[in-house]
């Protein structure tokens, strides 16, 4: 009986052999396929189950874990929620998540391969891995400072450090409570989300970096940084500032913003035009200059580059083909230039770190589990925009701007402050977007700011009266 | 084959009898499952209390008696199934523990009372099943005792085997009629009816193989059996589908009819019983599928889990979410979602495996059964008399096709059957009749591999008989 039994065993190793290749099709091959597949619970319960590592500003945590004692075990909550939603994002049942919350997500879980030590400690002691914690660039005083500034009005403000790149403020108004969409109730999530897509301010947009606007007079700082960087202009060379300027090859006429010429002469030098914002003379200046030279440095600026800080920024831009008109209007930051708060920030930084623009960076160190820093970002040069004699001039005419022009709201008692007004039309029956960027001290600059506010309200005072007290707060929050 | 080639120049008859190995093999086993436990509660955050620590002792302890036991009643039997037997039952243990814990928490969470612990209840069915354990080779000293009782065992087979059946204490869970209620115990007898079968088999058809291998015609080179021996196998029909039918207990059914059909093979070499068993078979199963919408039901639910992953599919669709999570390594004892899955200590404890110990567990488990059943298989090969090697090659096949029903069925490589997994299940009627069928083969192995005389005779007749059959 010995042969039927040898045969009944070589039909059981047959089947053996089945189950064996049959598993590690389920385990090796279809594992990813059904770990993907609608229904599957266990994805979810992993995310929800391990502790999700801090979003930290300075030593604070803004958003973090806490555990419910519920099926699905931890829960992310914000302090001060919309004050820092723009940068954290949310971390949603229904709707996934944005932010650092998306771009730091391996981080956060802990299954980044930075944390290779701390993963093979957790395989042996059998433990869940916990998340490591990413600490953000940002400065509370500055982002509450920003914050309270443009309670009541729609608009972002976006603030720099110029040496270095780092971002230390950016905020939205309107925000949202991202406590509101990472609760672990899908139904109110969804009811709130529907209200925020509703709301006809769109608190979702992250207005500091994806909101494009026309930066107006700001832009004027990158058309007087061409001209000084053409070698034909000093700060006291003369241009033509009358009451109007005559569009080549057009029967329109620009106008300066009070209907008057900007010296009684009609003659102004670059210092005065910048100080004044005189439209006449910088769109002369555009033309004079031609629009490659304008649009070469805006890119050396950050302009037509899209930035990841690791959030995705929208990408600033000035206009391709631009004819003469176009270009006049260009210089002026009209017409199609559009750039975000961040981007005008960034030039605002440039100007003050002696022409080097810096990449802008929201996290500035990613620690363990363990809380033990494990990589730190360094800074890194962008790309030289003018030479630092070019941007000492410039920083110069800014402060001229602020102590005896038009942003004499951004005044500081004690401390030299460079800045630039700004306010731009954004269709013929749209409300003008108010803009203020700047940067202190001029001497050795801390901090640079770009504030931005929209539904301004027309008069090129606007700059000055609703956004450059925004950037003075900003400025003394850092500064003190 | 029973006597090493590597005998001393005196030709000794000396068989090793590797008894030490065994004991070294179980207190590894033992080890694994402390570690396991440990690793449960580590992850878990439990704590590993007094009752765990006693529950190791206790499973140590019965592990030792079934090791002094062996040693004293059957000290030739092989070293190794008994620790792959124990190995898989603590094993068993583990998981059920660490679904205990997951139950616990989960009631916790929605602030019912925590349910009772089920790893307390098995490891007092394991108890039970180290006792009979015991009671089996203490009690039978030789297996061809056995044959005495051929049909008296296949009577109460049978009874045992329709028992679920009878009024009062028939009862129905989840579907299928395979379970007694008696006092407070509930109980399947169909898994001491198979013990019971496979020696009623192995005894009627030693009796038997030899009317049943005769040929009358041959057909493209096949014999085929006469008309008049076609009794037995259609009897063995019969009685599957009527399990099927009344007790809608497809995995049992399918047992039976499969170990009797191997070992009439095994008896009569005739392949043609195995193609007859077959067609039986094949013709069983398509009666089936167009007369019962529960078989209908299974088959649909196996082709296509997806469509059905709300209801009928739930099942095999989390049990296979589970096998993806644990991947290649596994998620971890302690560290996955196995009460996902419904019944994951009983039917599903193999997809509990699979998401904690992944791939590398399962496969090692796996393995585990196969040395087990090769083990008992050798043992058939080896054993002398025609009922030993009916009854351990039985035995084994019995292990190795609830193995694969079960395991296929969970890890959808054929449709689902309710059957448990040997010694990893929670239930005591599993875990008895598994040991039992362990103390029976190594009951048999011991017989297998004692020296025939102790005296030093060349006793070259012996060794011709051991390489004839």
């Amino acid at each position: 009986m010995n042969r039927p039994i040898r045969r009944i065993a070589v039909v059981l190793t047959i089947l053996l052999l089945a189950l064996l290749v049959n598993i590690t099709v389920i385990q090796v091959v279809l594992a990813g396929d059904y770990r993907e597949r609608p229904g599957n619970q266990r994805i979810l319960l992993e995310e929800y189950g391990r502790e999700r590592g801090p979003i930290l500003v300075g030593p604070n945590p803004v958003a973090r874990s806490i555990e419910t004692g519920d099926t699905l075990k931890f829960l992310r909550v914000y302090s001060d929620g919309p004050l820092y939603a723009p940068v954290t994002g949310f971390y949603s049942l229904v709707y996934g998540a944005t932010g650092l919350e998306r771009t730091e997500n391996r981080i956060l879980t802990g299954r980044s391969s930075l944390f290779v030590v701390d993963r093979i400690e957790q395989l042996f002691a059998g433990r869940q891995p916990v998340g490591g914690a990413v600490t953000t660039t940002l400065d509370a005083r500055a982002q509450k400072a920003a914050f309270n500034g443009l309670q009541g009005k729609r608009g972002a403000v976006v603030a720099i450090e110029p040496s270095t790149g780092r971002i230390l403020a950016s905020v939205q108004m309107p925000s949202f409570d991202p406590n509101l969409l990472s609760s672990h109730d899908p139904a109110a999530i969804r009811d709130y989300y529907a209200s925020l897509e509703e709301d006809p301010n769109k608190p979702l947009l992250n207005r500091p970096i994806v909101a494009l606007n026309p930066p107006g007079s700001t832009f004027k700082l990158i058309t007087a940084a061409a001209a000084l960087a053409s070698g034909r202009y000093t700060p006291e060379s003369l241009l033509p500032g009358p009451r109007t300027y005559q569009l080549p090859l057009s029967t329109k006429k620009l106008r300066n913003w009070n209907g008057q010429a900007c010296t009684p002469s009609g003659m102004i030098t670059l210092r005065e035009a910048l100080a004044v914002s005189c439209n006449t003379a910088f769109a002369w200046l555009g033309n004079d200059l031609g629009d490659d030279a304008l649009r070469q440095q805006a890119a050396l600026m950050g302009f037509d580059t899209s930035f990841q800080i690791p959030l995705r920024a929208a990408q600033s831009v000035f206009p391709e083909d631009p004819d003469l008109p176009q270009t006049a209007m260009a210089a002026i930051g009209q017409f199609d230039v559009r750039a975000t708060a961040l981007q005008m920030a960034m030039v605002a930084a440039a100007i003050g770190n002696a022409g080097r623009t810096m990449d802008p960076y929201l996290v500035q160190e990613i620690r363990g589990p363990d809380l033990a820093i494990v990589q730190t970002t360094d800074p890194a040069a962008f790309a030289d925009a003018m030479t630092p004699v070019h941007a000492a001039q410039l920083a110069e005419m800014m402060v001229n701007a602020v102590e005896n022009g038009t942003g004499g709201n951004a005044q500081i008692p004690g401390v030299r402050v460079a800045g630039k007004t700004g306010t731009a039309q954004t269709g013929n029956d749209n409300p003008a977007v108010a803009w203020f960027v700047a940067f202190a001290p001029a001497q050795d600059p801390q901090v640079a700011v770009a504030v931005m506010v929209e539904d301004a309200g027309a008069p090129e005072v606007s700059g000055n009266q609703l956004a450059a007290p925004i950037a003075r707060a900003v400025i003394q929050a850092v500064l003190r | 084959m029973s006597a090493p080639d590597d005998v001393q120049p005196p030709r000794v008859r000396r068989q090793p009898t590797r008894r030490n190995l065994e004991l070294l093999l179980l207190v590894f086993a033992w080890g694994l499952g402390v570690l396991g436990i440990l690793q449960v509660t580590w992850a878990t955050g439990e704590t590993a209390g007094d009752s765990l620590w006693i529950t190791a002792a206790v499973v140590a302890a019965l592990s030792l008696a079934m090791h002094v036991v062996v040693r004293w009643k059957a000290r030739y039997a092989d070293p190794v199934m008994l620790p792959v037997a124990t190995l898989l039952t603590i094993l068993g243990l583990v998981m059920i523990y660490r679904i205990d814990v997951a139950a616990a928490s989960r009631a916790e969470l929605n602030g019912n009372p925590p349910p009772t612990p089920d790893v307390y209840s098995q490891l007092t069915w394991f108890t039970v099943a180290v006792i009979l354990f015991i009671s089996v080779l203490v009690l039978l000293r030789d297996h061809r005792i056995l044959q005495r009782y051929t049909y008296t065992f296949g009577l109460a087979g049978l009874i045992l085997l329709v028992l679920p059946l009878a009024p009062v204490i028939g009862t129905t869970v989840n579907g299928a009629t395979l379970w007694i209620r008696l006092g407070g115990f509930s109980f399947q007898p169909a898994e001491l009816a198979k013990i019971l079968l496979t020696v009623f088999f192995a005894g009627y058809l030693v009796e038997k193989r030899d009317s049943l291998a005769l040929v009358r015609t041959k057909v493209v080179g096949i014999g085929l059996p006469r008309v008049k021996d076609l009794g037995p196998i259609l009897i063995a029909w019969l009685v599957s589908l009527g399990v099927l039918i009344f007790e809608t207990d497809l995995g049992t059914s399918l047992l039976f009819f499969g170990l009797f059909v191997t070992m009439l093979y095994i008896a009569t070499q005739r392949r043609s019983w195995l193609i007859l068993g077959g067609l039986l078979f094949a013709a069983g199963a398509v009666l089936a599928y167009y007369l019962f919408g529960h078989v209908r039901l299974r088959v649909t639910v196996w082709l296509d889990p997806w469509a059905y992953a709300d209801d009928s599919g739930y099942q095999i669709v989390q049990s296979l979410f589970g096998l993806a999570n644990g991947g290649i390594l596994g998620a971890g004892l302690g560290q996955g979602f196995p009460n996902l899955v419904p019944f994951a200590n009983t039917d599903f404890i193999v997809a509990a495996l699979g998401e904690e110990l992944g791939l590398t567990g399962l496969v090692a488990m796996l393995l585990l059964y196969a040395v087990l059943i090769e083990r008992g298989l050798r043992t058939a090969v080896s054993v002398r008399d025609p009922f030993g090697q009916l009854l351990a090659a039985g035995l084994s096949i019995t292990v190795a096709l609830q193995v694969f029903v079960i395991i296929g069925g969970v890890t959808r490589l054929i449709p689902l059957t309710g059957l448990t997994t040997p010694f990893l299940s929670y239930g005591g009627s599993s875990l008895i009749a598994n040991w039992i069928i362990v103390a029976l083969l190594l009951r048999v192995s011991d017989r297998a591999r004692r020296p025939e005389v102790m005296t030093p005779s060349p006793d070259d007749a012996v060794t011709q008989v051991v390489r004839r059959t």
